[in-house]
């Protein structure tokens, strides 16, 4: 029997993926706008599950809107990005640096 | 029963729906010829939002089944979120349009955003919330590469959109477990469930996740990288926008998910506020000392001014809440007259912004140096200058909830920060002689730089009135 927990372990499993994806990642500003999608979809998982178990359907209208900003945000990120490579021409996560923070 | 959910949301539908019919003149009318038009009637229709607002006063009404508040906290909020974004873009029409980024989208990002803002600050719902926050933040993201063209607008769009997208997943993977284990995504369901079964490792942990991503949104330290940078990166006005409104609006969200949601457990949240205070208003003191880039200090200027707000709300009562309001009125009306300095700087016609660039600029102008002069001592928070107040009822709702420790660092830490912000008025009065910068006539941004000085000053009397509103906003949000 796949339990809550099951659920949860994936969710948390696959965010965790997401976060490190960022951090980690050197190579490619595309893989980091992965990883947010990754973030953002575990987040889906959780919230999906917690609404079949609760027999609530808040969770699963909360996942709707969650989809819908995730396509706002990635359209709106790789926007910015085909700007930053019209400047750069390049999108390697290491050229990002003109500012040093 | 929906006529009164809509009236109760009406500003917040009048300027979505202004921005919608905007976009429409501007893509089927002329384009960027009518982005002046349009700015100055999206400013102006932000000061009528803001009297609208300001008129319903004490007013407590919820809309969609609690998911919108309109309370006497969220008026407050909305009024300084308004009249500051107001300024903002009136302040920056002038530098945009010399550089040819006075496109028509700008003001109405800038309208969208702040219905993002209006409706962070009057959700009452996980939901609403996650919306709000979205909407300003994805208008922010694009108004930051406005200057498409520039590399360093690029960069400062890129890594603010990285860096915002990461908090927002943060934020919403709080959400999730605060939904899962409260069976519910309304504040009052949240807090009525917390007071019935206390509170579980899933809502603990929910609200660190939420916090964190807030924490993103004011740039709180250790979520503060992204800061610098996009201060630096994206054009002036815009910068005096990312130092203004959203940071209000951000942290009176905080003040909302604390109070309403987890209200009745203030001991579990104010240890992790507390430590965001400390550390953002230590970092934002001592990074900034080594700061040339005038736009670079005013970003960890800030950092540090948003430690000290939540020591406000790290404080758990109405007073702190009071005092995080008072604070970030003065923060604003003090920043608005900063920018307002910075976006005149330049040198042959193009912008300048190293500080050394302000050597002896009190013989060029000697006004705008001593307006200069009191906003750099108010944001350093000397005595008797409306900025020490600011920080004085702050510290003093930490001292009253027993939290001395924290007011005893936050004095420390103004005391540290205090230097470079003397380093400037030393430079402008005994610098040595260099190229001096351009004398532009700018009288926008002349006239709201001395007022902001004025206010500085006069507000010593009884500070305009703002802290009876901000009580009274308070004790709607605490009770």
């Amino acid at each position: 029997m796949v339990g809550l927990e099951h659920y949860l372990t994936v969710a948390a499993a696959l965010f965790v993926i997401g976060i490190f994806g960022i951090f980690l990642n050197r190579k490619n500003i595309i893989i980091i706008l992965m990883s947010i999608e990754l973030m953002l979809l575990s987040v889906n998982i959780n919230l999906v599950a917690f609404s079949s178990f609760l027999n609530d359907l808040v969770g699963q209208v909360f996942t709707m809107f969650v989809l819908t900003v995730a396509a706002a945000e990635a359209a709106i990120g790789l926007a910015i990005l085909v700007c930053f490579f019209r400047n750069r021409g390049t999108i390697d996560v290491e050229d990002v640096n003109v500012m040093k923070g | 029963m929906i006529a009164a959910d809509l009236y109760t949301a009406l500003p917040e539908i009048i300027l979505a729906l202004f921005a919608m019919a905007a976009l429409m003149v501007g893509v089927y009318g002329g384009k960027d010829k009518l982005a002046e038009p349009i700015l100055w009637a999206t400013a102006g229709l932000m000061v009528l939002l803001a009297l609208f607002v300001g008129s319903k006063g004490l007013e407590t009404r919820d809309a969609f089944n609690g998911m919108y508040l309109s309370d006497a906290f969220s008026h407050f909020s909305k009024m300084v979120i308004l009249i500051s974004a107001a300024v903002v873009m009136i302040m920056g029409q002038g530098y945009m349009a010399a550089r040819g980024l006075l496109k028509f989208e700008y003001p109405i990002l800038i309208a969208l955003s702040v219905v993002g803002m209006m409706l962070m600050v009057s959700s009452g719902d996980l939901i609403a919330l996650y919306m709000g926050l979205e909407l300003q933040s994805l208008a922010l993201y694009v108004v930051a590469t406005m200057n498409r063209d520039s590399t360093r607008s690029t960069e400062a769009g890129l890594k603010y959109f990285i860096l915002g997208a990461l908090a927002s997943g943060l934020l919403l993977y709080g959400a999730s477990l605060t939904y899962g284990y409260a069976g519910t995504t309304l504040f009052a369901g949240i807090i009525s469930t917390i007071s019935e079964d206390g509170m579980s490792l899933g809502l603990m942990m929910g609200l660190a996740f939420m916090l964190a991503g807030l924490a993103f949104k004011v740039s709180a330290v250790p979520f503060h990288m992204w800061t610098p940078d996009v201060y630096e990166g994206a054009p002036t006005p815009v910068t005096a926008f990312f130092a203004t409104a959203p940071k209000v609006a951000a942290m009176a969200l905080i003040a909302r998910v604390v109070h309403d949601a987890f209200g009745v457990v203030p001991g579990d949240w104010s240890q992790i506020i507390a430590f965001l205070a400390v550390a953002s208003m230590f970092v934002g003191a001592i990074a900034a000392i080594g700061q040339r880039d005038i736009k670079r200090l005013m970003a960890y200027s800030s950092i540090s001014h948003m430690g000290f707000a939540l020591v406000g709300l790290a404080a758990g009562t109405a007073q702190g809440v009071q005092g995080m309001l008072v604070y970030m009125a003065i923060y604003v009306t003090m920043n608005i007259g900063v920018f307002a300095f910075i976006l005149t700087m330049s040198r042959d016609g193009n912008p300048v912004t190293d500080i050394g660039s302000l050597r002896q600029y009190s013989k060029a102008e000697p006004l705008r140096a001593l307006a200069l002069l009191v906003l750099m001592f108010s944001l350093a928070g000397v005595p008797p200058l409306v900025g020490f107040f600011g920080k004085f009822y702050v510290l003093w709702a930490a001292v009253q909830a027993g939290l001395t420790w924290l007011a005893v660092a936050g004095v420390i830490a103004s005391v540290i920060g205090a230097f470079y912000y003397l380093r400037i008025v030393y430079y402008m009065y005994f610098g040595d002689e260099v190229e001096p910068l351009d004398r532009v006539a700018a009288p926008v941004q002349a006239t709201l730089l001395v007022a902001s000085a004025a206010i500085m000053v006069l507000g010593v009397i009884n500070l305009f009135g703002v802290e009876g509103l901000a009580a009274l906003a308070a004790d709607a949000l605490v009770n």
